[in-house]
């Protein structure tokens, strides 16, 4: 199993053509993600050769759908296009749409996360690394040859952490890794992932990435009490961030009160969550619960 | 980002809501001109971008030119909140009748923009929501159908705000849609004894991602206080100055957040935040390292990468290259772990420089930096 992408997942790529999608492209393929072609309305009706694997090109996300039957895309067209490529996926009825874009204005987000909603589609991201199912597939950035397939369910806002973590667990491995992404806006949560980690029967233990700026890792505490029975460790990053200034990711920032570090830990804490203090002592919080058969 | 008062003030005229004749200046001099031109009574404003400047002294009223001059020479340069005063703008004075709180935010858990309104302005709106929720209106915006002068009209209604309000809110909404700003408020917006609705003090933050399609404000609201982070901004550098003696680079905003944590759980405080994205090409390895090594109270520097997509030799031939554009004067504790991390760390073996050594763990190399930081 897995979750939101599996072996059967069939990937389209928005903006496959230009330079980070010819090189994701490319890594996709090579970990053995069935990406089944890619779309650029002024490129439609030619193949890209990816080391002897032909991928063709559509007109629009519609035309691909209809042709391979995909159910996934993933997108790295750029920040000013973005909005009008999810919006168009979304009305062509893909299930996920991975938006690895960084740099998309909030009200884009905002137009298009609502958008998608309302039409079925799950959004993930923007600003995000993609999620990896190891072994099965890959949509997006995330390096497939960190970690080998496992029983570990990883859901993080950052992507270097979320690689950390993997590295740090390579020989146990995982079922999936979401990387949410960094924004303000993001269309799929942490409380998503945790829903979708509790119900999947190969995922034994959930590995909860946050970081400061807003209130989602109190919500998904407050989740983890209330719906979670399966194990779930935590890292949280920031809790040297000084207040009012961006770090790095557009949405991390504490803002007055809200959004601290130390906020986030004690609300997972109480909801029973182990939190590790560096991302090496999260991993072996891990270990140490899988060993006991928790 | 956030805009100054008196940017904020000139957007909100360019959509038509009123505001108080007013004019920016960052001499006594001028301040006594525009003293003059509004009609000799105003009142001085400190131009910062932080609250609290009324109880700071930042904001003060002026009986005449002379006064208006006076009052200017005081709050230019004052320190509000660590803020250097650079600016006054003069304000014609206005007969307030009532004051009202009016404001759109972005709701991130809800993953759109809220309406919040409150017959009860002029005041910290955080503190009446926490005494008084009953007065303050959160009503969600949405982003399909926006702010209509029907939607306008329930919030007003359920803020007990007077019917004139409408034609504010339908307007600010269109300073937040076409502005690309993530937070427009007005606080107060008044009404004056003749009964017009006017925006007395606004505050505008503005979405840094839109910054391709709303150029007009450029460099100059983005300005930095510290020369520091002018110097990395002008490079094109993801930094952020802390007060600390460890100078910290890394991939990855979460994770150059982490070693900040873990650098600061090691008993040392980290200089800086600096992300060199997953590139970390070797100009942006030395650029980086030059502005870390000119902050006069860095002691030691870490960089603490993991090769994800970047493989961890070209990111040591980064650190070598570096190595021969900038002299190194502070000894320098690099973690490479990942992709290529065995050949990576060779690259730094064979250039031997005396003052950088390697560290195989994150935890380790935090440590490493803390202990010659204490002991440079």
């Amino acid at each position: 199993m897995a979750i939101h992408l599996t072996k059967e997942s069939r990937i389209l790529v928005q903006g496959m053509t230009g330079g980070e999608g010819m090189k994701h492209t490319r890594r996709m393929l090579a970990s053995g993600t069935n990406v089944v072609g890619g779309v650029n309305p002024r490129k439609a009706g030619r193949t890209v050769d990816f080391d002897d694997r032909e991928v063709p090109v559509f007109g629009s996300v519609h035309e691909g759908i209809d042709a391979t039957g995909a159910d996934v895309t993933v997108v790295f067209v750029p920040p000013a296009f973005a909005r009008t490529a999810v919006l168009e996926a979304a009305d062509a009825g893909i299930g996920l749409a991975v938006v690895i874009t960084e740099g998309i204005p909030v009200h884009d987000a905002v137009a298009f996360t609502t958008y998608a909603r309302a039409r079925g589609t799950r959004i993930i991201g923007p600003n995000c690394p993609g999620l990896i199912s190891p072994g099965q597939s890959n949509a997006g950035i995330i390096p497939a040859d960190i970690a080998k397939p496992g029983r570990i369910g990883l859901v993080s806002k950052s992507g270097t952490l979320t690689y950390q973590l993997m590295y740090e667990l390579r020989d146990t491995g995982f079922s999936t890794c979401v990387g949410i992404g960094g924004d303000p806006v993001v269309g799929t949560s942490h409380i998503d992932c945790l829903a979708a980690f509790e119900d999947d029967p190969d995922t034994d233990l959930i590995v909860l990435i946050g970081e400061i700026g807003g209130d989602a890792e109190e919500r998904a505490a407050a989740h983890i009490r209330d719906h979670v029975t399966k194990p779930v460790v935590g890292y949280i990053a920031g809790f040297t961030a000084p207040e009012g200034r961006t770090m790095g990711h557009a949405g991390a920032i504490v803002s007055g009160s809200t959004g601290t570090a130390r906020a986030k830990r004690e609300a997972l804490e109480a909801a029973g969550v182990t939190v590790g203090a560096t991302p090496t002592e999260t991993a072996r919080h891990v270990l140490a619960l899988l060993r006991s058969g928790a | 980002m956030d805009l100054y008062e008196h940017q904020a003030r000139e957007l909100f005229e360019e959509h038509g809501i009123l505001v108080p004749r007013a004019e920016v200046t960052d001499s006594p001099r001028g301040a006594r001109e525009i003293a003059r031109r509004l009609g000799g009574r105003v009142v001085v404003k400190a131009q910062v971008k932080t609250g609290g400047r009324g109880k700071a002294g930042g904001v003060r009223p002026a009986a005449d030119p002379a006064a208006a001059e006076l009052t200017a020479r005081r709050i230019l340069g004052m320190d509000i909140k660590g803020h250097t005063v650079g600016k006054v703008m003069l304000a014609e004075p206005v007969d307030i009748d009532r004051e009202f709180y009016v404001s759109y935010v972005l709701d991130r858990s809800a993953g759109r923009f809220l309406a919040i309104a409150s017959a009860e302005g002029g005041m910290d709106i955080e503190e009446v929501a926490a005494t008084r929720p009953e007065a303050v209106a959160r009503i969600p915006v949405d982003p399909a159908e926006g702010v209509t002068p029907a939607k306008a009209a329930r919030i007003a209604e359920a803020a007990g705000l007077p019917p004139q309000t409408v034609d504010v809110l339908v307007r600010l909404w269109q300073v937040l849609v076409r502005e690309d700003a993530l937070l427009v408020e007005v606080n107060p917006l008044v009404r004056t004894a003749q009964g017009r609705i006017v925006a007395l003090d606004g505050k505008v933050t503005l979405d840094d991602n839109a910054g391709f399609r709303q150029t007009r404000w450029g460099t100059e609201a983005a300005e930095h206080d510290d020369p520091l982070e002018a110097r990395a901004a002008a490079l094109g550098l993801n930094y952020v100055r802390l007060d600390g003696e460890v100078g910290i680079i890394g991939n990855g905003a979460g994770l150059v957040m982490s070693t900040l944590d873990v650098v600061a759980g090691c008993g040392a405080r980290p200089a800086d935040f600096l992300d060199i994205g997953g590139g970390a090409s070797a100009q942006v390895m030395a650029d980086g390292l030059s502005v870390i090594l000119s902050d006069p109270a860095v002691k030691s520097v870490l960089v603490n990468v993991f090769g994800g997509i970047t493989a961890c030799d070209a990111v040591a031939d980064g650190i070598v290259r570096a190595l021969d554009e900038v002299r190194l004067t502070k000894p320098l504790v690099v973690r490479l772990d990942g992709n290529n991390a065995a050949r990576g760390r060779a690259v730094l073996d064979a250039r031997a420089h005396p003052l950088v050594e390697q560290a195989t763990t994150m935890d380790g190399a935090a440590r490493r930096a803390a202990q010659l930081a204490a002991t440079t």
